[in-house]
């Protein structure tokens, strides 16, 4: 008669000699799954707390770019912290996304249909793809749009560099820059993180007269107003923002919104 | 007493005269790369201890019916589960830390001083000593990190915990940050450096050498 009792069941288990097949099998299974309860509760348990945690770090990036940018604090300020509102916009027509708000958006993202692809010509950013929606912040000053801070991205030295661009109201402007995410060299450039460069960015023009892009990051000393002071030892990184920035101004980036903006249609 | 000394003995021999770092050579990846500064090599350390410690405790407490067949799959299953959930933990209350640690913490897995613990050690032990050697390794990896990310950090920034300690030249002081020293080559010159000290003072950690040189024939 087979014996059902769980504990001799589990005292014949260990008692088997450790090479039998059955062992190794159930040993193996029984690690695995101890281990993957541990690990799923750990995450399930502190995913909350990790949310919490980006957000604040995104809140937190904003807020240090708008005190960067000349008069911002106090015009954010005076309304009361809700003059910034949060926009998802549709890029391929330069509109408001409609169905689309910011909970949805990492929802939405994880669809490639909401992505386009770039042609190789066309993608000076090197970031091959381009999501189809994005989340902006707009400052308005009564109907008019005075600030748009746009997110960028683009593929450094090392690895991705995300950031923040702050534009005035003109869409001509630069208002600051926020870098978000970078793995550049530290010491050399990692230091697009030092708010000195970040606040060089103000007052830069981005367009010249005949409307194409122009900013750059300059090789050692910015000589004209459309270019920022070059960072020494990282032309590879110097670079990669000059692409990005003229990429994401461009008419493959916010180029569409940005006219819209310009005719006054937000 | 006896045994309590043998336990003192196992804690205390990895520091210096069995060091995982400067005497085996282990683990020299990830003591390179987190060293920029004190409280990344210290975060690390602290994970690394944490991890090797639970993983010899719990290697230990399965050591008699682990079969042989798989018995390195089922130690660097045990290891990098930890590994994940000591990941997790600083993502929810280390945030910043673990930014900038990014995937240093995750290849804890591949570590060989943890891997090299639990296989050669807790294998073979009671769960007590495994754990207080693991506790010794994992502290003898983390004594050379802060030596040498406080050496880095110091010289390279002028800082020790993000406290400016030497006033920087650029900001009125006399101090000009050696910017090699934030560079990962610095970080195998220091360790060089420190392993070259470590046996100069304690000669029985020289190796002894493999290859003679050849006797060039004098021409005369």
């Amino acid at each position: 008669m087979a014996d059902l009792n769980p504990i001799s069941v589990w005292r014949k288990f260990l008692s088997t000699p450790n090479e039998s097949r059955v062992k190794t099998l159930c040993v193996a299974f029984i690690v695995s799954a101890a281990c993957a309860l541990m690990v799923t509760a750990a995450t399930v348990v502190l995913r909350p707390i990790q949310a919490q945690n980006r957000a604040a770090e995104q809140e937190a990036r904003l807020e240090a770019l708008i005190a960067a940018v000349p008069g911002m604090a106090e015009l954010v300020g005076a309304a009361g912290g809700a003059a910034l509102s949060t926009v998802v916009v549709d890029l391929r027509r330069g509109t408001a996304a409609a169905e689309i708000t910011p909970e949805t958006l990492q929802a939405a993202l994880s669809d490639p249909a909401n992505w386009t692809e770039i042609a190789p010509g066309d993608d000076v950013a090197g970031i091959r793809s381009r999501p189809d929606f994005a989340q902006i912040y707009l400052l308005r000053e009564g109907e008019r749009v005075s600030l748009a801070i746009l997110p960028i991205v683009g593929t450094g030295y090392n690895g991705r560099i995300q950031a923040l661009l702050a534009l005035n109201g003109d869409m001509q402007t630069l208002a600051g820059i926020a870098i978000t995410e970078q793995s550049e060299t530290p010491g050399l450039g990692a230091r697009i993180e030092e708010p000195r460069w970040q606040q060089s960015f103000a007052g830069k023009q981005l367009f010249d007269a005949a409307g194409s892009a122009r900013f750059t990051v300059a090789r050692g000393q910015a000589r004209t107003d459309h270019e920022v002071d070059g960072i020494t030892g990282a032309t590879r990184t110097s670079n990669a923002i000059t692409q990005m920035v003229r990429f994401w101004v461009g008419p493959h980036g916010y180029g569409p919104l940005m006219a819209a903006i310009r005719r006054r249609e937000f | 007493m006896a045994a309590a000394e043998g336990l003192w003995g196992t804690l205390t021999a990895p520091l210096i005269r069995q060091n995982p770092v400067t005497l085996q050579i282990l683990g020299i990846c990830s003591a390179l790369a987190v060293t920029t500064s004190l409280d990344t090599a210290l975060t690390m350390a602290t994970a690394l201890t944490v991890v090797i410690v639970c993983a010899a405790g719990v290697i230990s407490l399965i050591r008699a019916h682990i079969p042989a067949a798989i018995r390195l799959i089922v130690q660097i299953i045990v290891v990098a589960s930890m590994v994940i959930v000591v990941d997790q933990f600083l993502q929810a209350f280390f945030f910043e830390l673990s930014q900038r640690l990014s995937v240093f913490v995750s290849l804890i897995a591949t570590n060989c001083i943890v891997l090299g613990r639990t296989e050669s050690f807790a294998r073979a032990n009671p769960p007590l000593r495994s754990m207080v050697d693991a506790l010794g390794s994992g502290l003898g990896y983390g004594l050379v990190l802060v030596v040498i990310g406080a050496t880095r950090e110091l010289f390279g920034a002028g800082r020790l915990l993000g406290i400016q300690l030497l006033p920087l030249a650029e900001e009125g002081g006399w101090f000009t940050p050696l910017g090699l020293m934030l560079l990962a080559p610095s970080a195998f010159f220091l360790l060089g450096g420190l392993v070259w000290a470590m046996r100069s003072l304690w000669p029985e950690q020289v190796e002894d050498t493999e290859f003679s040189p050849h006797e060039i024939a004098s021409q005369d």
